[in-house]
């Protein structure tokens, strides 16, 4: 099969007008008889499922958590990107699809980005009619800050939770919908299988956590809404149930998997405290705005952090990237941190942290307002009160959270920080119109390959899963739909149903049945040691291989020794969990082949063997300027397609922030 | 801060499901270390449990950095345990010492019925956001973000209203199980914005209806809620709500307020 990406023709600026005025449209009345099921209901999820409903789809959603409002994108902090330009600070929609491109290390398509650029600053506008508190000026307009691998302030933000207020918007639209009587909603529901029919995703298996009954569900075309898969990791700033078994499920079914070596790792996040660590907790990059990044210039220094004098501590961020200093892009800002921490830099018990700073950005706040209150002569002591006053207000419940969890006041002492795994940059393989490989089965947000390249920029993320949800499902789902008007509803005894309900019971029955000796958190533990070690900050060759051979031993061992206590009749979150790992135990494996098979270093992804003398990331154009799609084929079997990468409008050059 | 490691008891409630009567289990847990989360500690025990080939206990979390809202427990009689403003994931176990005993309880509530051990459902505060916690706009109708100013003031009000993460501690903290404190959260994000005003009576009115028709109790003004809400969500909420609520009465109530 070739890969199509569908993208339409004609100048960059006018392909999603063009494609939005010749798309095929369905009328009111065939609305009402088209079925589609939304599974997770993050902002993706969420945003979908509300328009679609408004639009008059009968909508079904689906979510493993208690409440739709419960999916991880609330727990988004910094903010969201749109090309706005309300600062008059140069910004535009070409600035913004040029940014998150050059940020992306040039391996995502320009149709798809420009698209997302264009509908950036509708989000705003929907979110705001919808009631999102944004933070704002004396003046009532708007605020913006600045993020990563940007020169411009275009990040809308609600204080450091600007996930939960914008998912909170697209819960009460979907809850909205749901009173109307236009989308029903599924609670403590997981997706197991999708089912096809003639090709065509029909619609899927899913199991209900409270009863743990299966039940077979229809819909004229299935939409997966369900993130990214970094708890392949075990450690990441995923939320404890993030997971890959509706991907990977759809995967296993016909839809290829895009670029899944491309991970982010976020470099400000708590450092770990030792073996008992269930997650890890990210330090918002805004906190890199005003926070200085540094270690000791000597290495082994074991003095505390604030009797180092300031000659002696090395801002290496600042040395290395003066053009953009502390807010190079992430993955630059973590790879620096795991090289001064490899040379033995590192500070705290585990030496496996750097410092962040606010000391500095207190000064500079604190004089700010002593000259305001008109205080010539304040003393330090004030200096510091008033500062201190400004970073709270900036940064309150992000500094409250550092000192909950490790017990440290960070006005007083810098934050100890470290690199962890926090997005998926690769996912389902999707066409312009965000259909996988398999017809009427689409992938929207983190759950798909689509837009950020190798390397995804602060606050994109929110804005991608809006996008893809409010403005762009809308109209090419549409396109598909006006297809299938002729399609009644398949009752769900047809056979295809059966059979998938059929294979699903099967794979719970055989979990259950293993009764081994180790519980499921240890062999998801022992994946994650093994994903970080050798397909983590940086992979090479030799290591990868080894990954690829200690996987395959470790599902062995996993599907020999696990033990699953209770029923499968009952609640039993082991036994979620035990689905979730045993298909995170096959994608690690392709993971390392793709990054295997990628004989370079791009954004996340980082070949040892593949940088410039400066300990940068080496491209390798003329080879790989294309999406690595991988066909399921069985067992440890993945057939390799190749989508290339067409720049017609940005020249990929080696990327700077010095 | 000094690392040390304890050991505790744990009095924890376990009930099959919503239909068998439930009852406290004693346990010990060793080499508990102060950095551990509460849910942390949690997991030592349930994995002890596993390789005794026991059921773990069961409990709700999903993203452990205190924003989600799935976690819940009451911990030695209060919901999310003693720190103030923290959520059950984010109480840390240097709160505690060698030798103490923890009694770990569900959000007891009619309309928050167990699920099993201390997972309950929740899914009446869903039912009343339906009732009409939300602004009727439909995708693609907005008009541009900047064209109707809002006073900061009002906007941070009505952030700090909607920082309500429905958890409902509040409930299982009202000793009449009242949710008159996340209703009144969602009531005042709404009406101190201008993009809410329009439906701010029928609103009120409906959601009220609502949360009386789940079977949570009334306000009688108590204050455990404001006391034990990990967001500091305050009582000027519920203030806010019965002027909203009078108001829209007086109008002639849901039906005439439009």
């Amino acid at each position: 099969m070739t890969l199509n990406s569908k993208t339409p023709e004609g100048p960059l600026g006018s392909k999603w007008e063009d494609y939005k005025s010749k798309c095929r449209l369905v009328n009111p009345a065939n609305k009402r008889h088209l079925e589609v099921i939304v599974v997770g209901t993050g902002l993706a999820g969420a945003s979908a499922a509300a328009s679609l409903g408004e639009m008059g789809y009968k909508v079904k959603a689906f979510c493993f958590q208690d409440s739709p409002r419960r999916a991880h994108s609330i727990a988004a902090q910094g903010g969201i990107n749109a090309a706005k330009n309300y600062q008059n600070d140069g910004d535009s929609t070409y600035r913004l699809f040029y940014d998150t491109i050059k940020g992306g290390d040039y391996r995502a398509r320009e149709g798809n980005v420009h698209r997302l650029a264009e509908v950036s600053a509708n989000i705003i506008d929907q979110c705001v009619a919808q009631g999102v508190p944004f933070a704002r000026e004396y003046g009532g307009l708007l605020s913006n800050r600045s993020f990563g691998g940007v020169q411009v302030q275009r990040t809308f933000y609600a204080a450091g939770q600007t996930g939960q207020q914008l998912l909170i918007g697209a819960y009460q639209a979907l809850e909205r919908q749901v009173a109307l009587g236009n989308v029903k909603e599924y609670t403590r529901h997981e997706m197991l299988e999708v089912v096809k029919i003639d090709g065509k995703a029909r619609g899927i298996i899913a199991r209900n956590l409270v009863t743990g009954e299966l039940e077979r569900h229809f819909g004229h075309a299935v939409l997966l809404c369900t993130g990214g898969y970094g708890n392949v990791f075990y450690l990441s700033t995923n939320a404890m149930g993030s997971n890959v078994t509706a991907a990977w499920k759809a995967h296993k079914n016909g839809a290829y998997f895009g670029n899944p070596c491309y991970t982010q790792i976020h470099p400000t996040c708590i450092p770990v405290s030792g073996d008992h660590q269930s997650k890890l907790t990210l330090m918002s990059e805004s906190l890199r705005n005003d926070g200085r990044i540094w270690v000791p210039k000597k290495q082994n220094d074991s003095r505390k952090a604030n009797d180092i004098p300031e000659e002696e501590r090395d801002y290496y961020l600042e040395r290395r990237y003066p053009a953009f200093g502390n807010l190079v892009p992430r993955d630059v800002a973590s790879r620096a941190a795991k090289e001064r921490c490899d040379a033995g830099y590192g500070v705290g018990a585990s030496k496996q942290a750097v410092y962040l700073d606010y000391a500095s950005a207190i000064e500079r706040y604190g004089n700010s307002e002593a000259n305001k209150l008109g205080l010539d002569n304040a003393g330090a002591d004030k200096i510091k009160e008033l500062g201190k006053e400004v970073v709270k207000a900036k940064y309150g419940n992000l500094f409250e959270m550092y000192e909950k969890i490790t017990g440290e006041n960070p006005y007083e002492v810098p934050m100890r920080i470290y690199p962890a795994v926090h997005y998926t940059m690769g996912g389902l393989w999707v066409d312009y119109e965000l259909m996988t490989t398999v017809p009427g089965l689409y992938a929207l947000g983190e759950a798909n390959f689509s837009d950020h390249g190798a390397n995804r920029l602060g606050a994109s993320a929110l804005m991608q899963g809006l996008a893809d949800g409010y403005f762009v499902i809308p109209y090419t789902l549409g396109n598909y739909l006006a297809d299938e008007i002729r399609t009644k509803s398949i009752v769900t005894d047809h056979e295809a149903f059966v059979q998938a309900e059929n294979e699903v019971r099967g794979r719970i029955e055989k979990l259950m049945s293993i009764k081994g000796k180790q519980s499921v958190e240890s062999f998801h533990k022992r994946l994650g040691k093994i994903m970080w070690n050798k397909c983590g900050m940086a992979r090479n060759a030799e290591g990868l291989k080894e990954a690829v051979q200690e996987i395959q031993a470790l599902r062995k061992e996993f599907w020999e020794d696990v033990f699953i206590p209770g029923d499968a009749m009952e609640f039993n979150p082991e036994l979620d969990k035990a689905g979730r790992v045993a298909d995170f135990l096959e994608l690690g494996e392709l993971m390392c082949l793709d990054a295997l098979n990628r004989n370079e270093s791009c954004g996340g992804h980082f070949r040892e063997e593949y940088q410039t003398e400066e300990g940068e990331a080496l491209r390798q154009d003329d080879q790989y300027m294309y999406v690595a799609a991988w066909e399921y084929k069985g067992d440890s079997s993945f057939e390799l397609h190749k989508e290339d990468l067409n720049y017609d409008v940005v020249k990929p050059t080696q990327r700077s922030y010095k | 801060m000094e690392h040390y490691n304890m050991s505790l008891t744990l009095k924890v409630w376990r009930q099959k499901n919503n239909k068998e009567q439930g009852k406290f289990e004693t346990y010990s847990v060793k080499d508990i270390s102060s950095e551990m989360s509460f849910l942390e500690m949690f997991d030592v025990l349930n994995e002890q449990l596993i390789a005794e080939q026991k059921e773990p206990i069961a409990f709700d979390h999903d993203c452990r950095e205190g924003i989600c809202g799935m976690c819940s427990m009451v911990i030695n009689g209060r919901p999310h345990g003693p720190w103030h403003h923290t959520t059950t994931c984010q109480l840390h176990m240097r709160e505690y010492k060698n030798g103490d005993t923890i009694v770990v309880e569900p959000f007891r509530a009619d309309a928050f019925p167990v699920i099993k051990d201390l997972a309950v459902d929740r899914t009446a505060f869903d039912r009343i956001i339906q009732a009409g916690g939300y602004v009727s706009v439909n995708t693609g109708n907005a008009v541009d973000a900047n064209s109707i100013p809002i006073e900061k003031h009002s906007a941070d009000e009505a952030f700090a209203s909607a920082a309500c993460i429905g958890c409902g501690a509040c409930v299982a903290a009202c000793p009449n199980a009242s949710a008159m404190l996340f209703t009144s959260a969602k009531v005042s994000h709404l009406a101190m914005l201008p993009q809410g005003a329009p439906e701010r009576k029928t609103r009120v009115v409906d959601m009220v209806e609502q949360m009386d028709k789940e079977g949570f109790g009334g306000c009688t003004n108590i204050g455990a809620c404001e006391a034990e809400c990990p967001k500091g969500i305050s009582l000027e909420n519920i203030a806010r709500l019965n002027r909203e609520y009078m108001g829209a009465m007086l109008d002639g109530g849901s039906q005439n307020a439009v």
